[in-house]
């Protein structure tokens, strides 16, 4: 989470990519997802890259003057030389974030994190759920299960969002929709009678997704609210808590376990998370306040 | 469609099921087709077996809103089992949707006359209630929101 400018100045020539320092980057790319959110494409300005990412691993990105957010890397692990990030302007930096230009430079620092356990997953049917900004993070898992297709079983998707308005990748939500080895399934919490598509929370898609309870691995992201009820549907139709990963989202500033703000009970989210086996915390989401 | 194929009835006595089939009428909508409408006698129960239908919240003063799709395996409602027998919302078919209905005072009277089914029949609708009611807390909650 935001920081109140924490880090030094850019630190462009370093060359040990200290996690203290941001390596500047440029805004090559500024696509508007939705009226609030826009997807940046990164390159390095100068100096050496950050290594490549896993899926679920995150950055922080800083804005000179402003400070700096944790953001997950929405883009193709498979293409690490344009760092993809998506944002959703909610306060001061992820607003300075958003309106970045083409042609400006950020901070990048990372990445950072654990990564969903993708191991996990060969052999067995994957169930994605996302909720509003939770797509981001798991879009990078898509990419990786559709390029080895071969490895995985059923993969089903399922995407809920506020209005229709507020799908992000809506074009390539289209091309996944259209694919016979994916079902990629979107739902909204309200419409009007322009959408065509589903109406609800992604908890009642559950109930439908055609998976062999036992062989699934499922990785869910958005509100903890609807991790937590879908990791209770998932519960329902037999997936194991042990088989349900979650991505959890708290305030950070170091971002590499050493400050103790994100601590969540004996884990430091932004070091063993942010994406943690439902089993180990489930009892953080039902915690009354943390 | 047979009834013992829809999810509702998974693990219902066959022998119940085999009662009941006969009253089962079989039916298509095509996409814009109004099921039910608002205020209209409910006069059945409604098992969709394939397709869409959106549930529809009409208010004068504001257009209309879907708060919830149903599909396949789901079943509309149960206005039908409540006095006074009139439908809450309007349910419409988003596309083309095939479902199975019984009418509803026959099937009140099966479950009047032997309680125990009834009762059966009750543990399996109360989840679906239950089911919508949760759904609407969260939707409450704005989960979404910012
Ligand atoms: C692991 C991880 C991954 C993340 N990935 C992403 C991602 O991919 N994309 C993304 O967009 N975000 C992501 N976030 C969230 C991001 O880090 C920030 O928390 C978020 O962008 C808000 O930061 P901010 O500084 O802009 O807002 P803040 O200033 O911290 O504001 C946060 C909240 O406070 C409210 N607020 C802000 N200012 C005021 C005010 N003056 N009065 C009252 N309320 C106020 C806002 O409405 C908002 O709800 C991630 C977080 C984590 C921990
Ligand atoms: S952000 Fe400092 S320990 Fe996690």
């Amino acid at each position: 989470m935001a920081t109140d400018g924490t880090p030094g100045p850019l630190a462009g020539d370093l060359s040990d990519q200290s996690p203290w320092y941001p390596v500047p980057y440029r805004v090559d790319r500024r696509t508007a997802e939705t009226a609030d959110t826009v997807t940046l494409t990164l390159s390095p300005a100068k100096g050496t890259p950050l290594h490549p990412f896993r899926p679920g691993q995150f950055n922080m990105l800083y804005v000179f003057g402003v400070g700096e957010a944790a953001i997950s890397v929405s883009g193709d692990p498979a293409l690490p030389e344009a760092l993809v990030h998506t944002v959703r302007t909610a306060g001061k930096i992820s607003g300075a974030l958003t309106g970045a230009a083409p042609g400006s430079t950020v901070g990048v620092r990372g990445p950072y994190g654990s990564g969903w356990p993708l191991e996990e997953a060969v052999g067995r049917d994957v169930v994605l759920v996302a909720g509003g900004l939770g797509l981001p993070p798991l879009r990078p898992v898509l990419y990786e299960l559709l390029r080895h297709r071969e490895r995985y079983g059923r993969i089903e998707v399922i995407y809920g969002a506020r209005t229709p308005k507020d799908l992000v990748y809506y074009r390539q939500i289209q091309e996944w929709r259209g694919r016979s080895d994916l079902r990629f399934q979107t739902t909204v919490d309200a419409a009007g009678r322009d959408w065509y598509g589903d109406v609800g929370l992604v908890t009642a898609r559950v109930p439908d997704i055609r998976v062999e309870p036992a062989r699934t691995v499922a990785f869910l992201c958005g509100p903890e609210v609807m991790m937590k009820f879908t990791a209770q549907a998932l519960e329902a139709r037999g997936v194991t808590d042990s088989a349900i990963y979650v991505s959890l989202e708290r305030n950070m500033k170091c971002a590499v376990g050493l400050c103790g703000h994100c601590q969540l009970g004996p884990e430091f989210v932004c070091r063993d998370g942010p994406v943690f086996r439902y089993h180990d915390v489930r009892r953080f989401l039902s915690v009354r306040e943390l | 469609m047979r009834l013992a194929d829809h999810r509702f009835f998974t693990g219902t006595d066959p022998e119940l099921l085999r009662r009941w089939s006969p009253l089962s009428v079989e039916r298509s909508y095509a996409a814009g087709d109004l099921l039910v409408q608002e205020g209209g006698p409910a006069d059945r129960f409604i098992l969709i077996f394939e397709g869409k239908v959106a549930l529809e919240i009409v208010a004068p003063d504001r257009p209309r809103v879907t708060i919830q799709t149903l599909g396949g395996g789901e079943v509309l409602g149960w206005s039908w089992l409540l006095p006074p027998h009139l439908w809450r919302l309007d349910a419409r078919a988003v596309k083309r949707t095939r479902t199975l209905e019984l009418p509803a005072s026959e099937l009140r009277d099966a479950l009047e006359s032997r309680p125990d089914e009834g009762y059966r029949f009750l543990l399996r609708l109360l989840p679906v209630v239950a089911q919508r009611l949760e759904y609407t807390r969260l939707q409450l909650m704005d989960l979404h929101g910012h």
